[in-house]
């Protein structure tokens, strides 16, 4: 079958979302190491074609809840690298104006309701504007919650579950499974192989995708939403994937080899992978994806111009924003 | 002048902004069945189908979903059925609900009401009869109100609904069956979160209060007043942000404090309002200032134990007559 020009596009689409992820990610952690960058970051090196491909089956009014290692949601949501990268550095053109920082990125103008900084925070969040938007505004507004295999454990995964099947609500839970809750091997706190075992037991649809196959995690998406969006309920996506960096930057990483990340990176790498398959389908060439990732370059070095050159908020505005009136 | 109990007062409150604004709802355990477990949403679940829900016991997603229901647009009212639960939320409320507008840059409003039931009653023993409102004025971000009649309860949670910012809202078992005037609708005024309101004027000595303790202040006022003291009472109504201006110049007018809550008295509310002003208003002091809550106990089961938790009037009549 020919491939058709919108297969092409969204391919470029998928590659381009990854890399500005990719080189965001990187550019972060070397700003980091360096000391430039103040507080801790976390990044989604080797997770990128988990966001990508469930954003990419989102419209821009839907929601996102998004987690600590939140970087790579927040873009491929479609937001602005140049607020994102100010607000990293504490600016005043950032996102958040510097109230937030890298672990409470958010941008609610393309429904990007804000990474967590509590392990678990985000559930009840979206699982209360899924409700708000069917039950209360009334309109077809889908929410997606990406959270860890660390945060499967929490309580308010259950609560949040529980309601959102019980009332159909149009939330999607997106497990990233990367294997490490902070330094601790996720099988050593759980006996659940599969965290989508779980959704049997709240009659939810539990489903397994390749986290590191941007097109298989985008199919898998696109079934989850439409079955939302119908008002059909919710849908449990693990996406399998690996912490390729460590909990933050700087960690110093005493708990696993480094050569044995390396190697999965090596095997798995989701921008390596995503070359191979769009070679295979014809959708994309080497050196197209070339060119995505020069230009990708360079838009992250000019958003780290834009944050290096921005001022820092002004001091006497700190109370700003503690209340609305 | 109609006669309303306090709860049916709430009803009133919660059926006037639901009937103007579409986007409130109410979520909670046993509101839209029962009529809440007090009575307090009687008649609302008829009048509005579908906008009072019953909710899982799950106290996080109650609370954690009405923040999201908030950030995604709507104005909820959640219940916490005794105020005694919210620990289990407490993430949700002081991570969640009270950071999103400033940790996001303005960009989030959380229009939220969170109601809480709370105070001793029908021997609620150790874990369905406290008063937790102090933990909450601590948290910058959230308000904080307990009104101690009908009239203002009604008008302080319209105030807390129409409010863009997170609200809690703490209401005293007790009270919601007692009764007291209302003004019809057209004649009533409207409450600005932050004011307090003195009650009772006097020359003597102020008393502060809020919610039930109001009942000690007005009678250790009323046996004051045999002996000739006039007490000036106070209502506090919100806590956070608190109206120390009423406050302090009650007690410039005054030269004297008394502040009384059914809360524990250690690193109670009173603690706040007593430190403030003894920052701020100590050259005009002619006597210590004195503090009543309960003292540091769980909150007993047994009638002869429970009674000693309590505060009296005669206590604050005791205290005040010996600071003349």
């Amino acid at each position: 079958m020919a491939v058709t020009k919108a297969q092409k596009e969204q391919a470029a689409k998928f590659y381009e979302t990854m890399s500005t992820i990719r080189h965001f990610e990187e550019s972060i952690k070397h700003d980091s190491l360096a000391g430039e960058i103040p507080g801790f970051v976390h990044l989604y090196i080797g997770e990128e074609a988990i966001a990508t491909g469930v954003c990419a089956a989102l419209r821009k009014d839907d929601m996102i809840e998004s987690t600590h290692r939140g970087h790579g949601h927040c873009i491929a949501k479609g937001a602005d690298v140049n607020k994102m990268m100010a607000e990293i550095f504490g600016k005043k053109t950032g996102m958040c104006q510097g109230r937030g920082g890298s672990m409470h990125i958010a941008d609610f103008s393309i429904g990007m309701l804000g990474a967590n900084g509590v392990v678990g925070g985000g559930y009840n969040l979206a699982t209360g504007a899924a409700l708000a938007n069917r039950m209360v505004l009334k309109n077809d507004k889908v929410s997606v919650v990406f959270f860890g295999d660390g945060a499967s454990n929490r309580g308010t995964f259950h609560e949040a579950m529980n309601v959102a099947s019980a009332w159909h609500l149009p939330v999607i839970f997106v497990n990233e499974m990367n294997c490490w809750a902070s330094t601790t091997p996720y099988r050593t706190t759980c006996n659940t192989e599969n965290i989508s075992d779980r959704a049997y037991g709240y009659h939810v649809p539990g489903v397994i995708v390749d986290g590191q196959d941007v097109f298989a995690v985008y199919e898998a998406a696109k079934t989850a939403v439409e079955r939302a969006r119908k008002g059909e309920g919710p849908t449990f996506i693990e996406a399998k994937t690996y912490r390729i960096e460590g909990h933050y930057v700087g960690d110093p990483e005493l708990y696993r080899e480094r050569e044995e990340t390396q190697k999965i990176f090596h095997d798995t790498d989701p921008l390596k992978m995503f070359r191979i398959k769009a070679a295979k389908l014809k959708v994309m060439t080497a050196k197209e994806c070339d060119a995505i990732d020069e230009k990708c370059a360079e838009k992250i070095k000019a958003a780290k111009k834009f944050a290096m050159e921005s001022e820092y908020p002004d001091s006497s505005e700190y109370m700003k924003y503690v209340y609305v009136d | 002048m109609r006669k309303l109990t306090f709860a049916q007062a709430t009803c009133e409150a919660m059926a006037e902004t639901m009937e103007k604004d579409p986007t409130v709802f109410a979520m909670g355990e046993d509101l839209a069945r029962q009529g809440g477990i007090f009575g307090q949403f009687k008649g609302l679940p008829d009048q509005f189908p579908g906008r009072i829900l019953d909710t899982p016991i799950s106290e996080t997603f109650i609370i954690g979903g009405g923040v999201g229901a908030a950030l995604a647009g709507a104005r909820p009212v959640v219940d916490m059925h005794f105020a005694d639960f919210i620990g289990v939320p407490m993430d949700e409320i002081f991570n969640q609900m009270a950071k999103a507008r400033y940790m996001f840059g303005g960009q989030a409003t959380v229009p939220l009401v969170l109601r809480a039931p709370d105070g001793m009653t029908f021997q609620g023993a150790a874990q369905h009869s406290q008063c937790v409102e102090a933990w909450f004025p601590h948290i910058p971000g959230i308000k904080v109100v307990a009104p101690s009649n009908p009239y203002d309860a009604k008008m302080v949670l319209k105030a807390a609904i129409e409010s863009d910012d997170p609200v809690l809202y703490f209401e005293n078992k007790i009270l919601y069956k007692e009764k007291g005037e209302l003004p019809e609708v057209a004649d009533q005024v409207p409450y600005t979160i932050g004011k307090a309101r003195v009650e009772r004027e006097g020359t003597d000595v102020t008393i502060v209060s809020y919610s039930i303790g109001m009942k000690n202040a007005r009678a250790a006022a009323d046996l004051l007043a045999k002996d000739g003291i006039k007490a000036e009472v106070v209502d506090l109504i919100t806590l956070s942000p608190w109206d120390k201006e009423t406050v302090l110049n009650s007690v410039k007018k005054t030269h004297r404090l008394c502040v009384v809550h059914e809360a524990v008295k250690q690193s109670g509310f009173g603690a706040e309002i007593s430190a403030t002003v003894a920052e701020e208003a100590m050259e005009y002091l002619d006597a210590p200032i004195l503090r009543y809550g309960a003292p540091f106990c769980p909150i007993p089961f047994a009638p002869t134990l429970e009674k000693m938790v309590r505060v009296y009037p005669e206590d604050l009549y005791k205290g005040i007559k010996g600071m003349f």
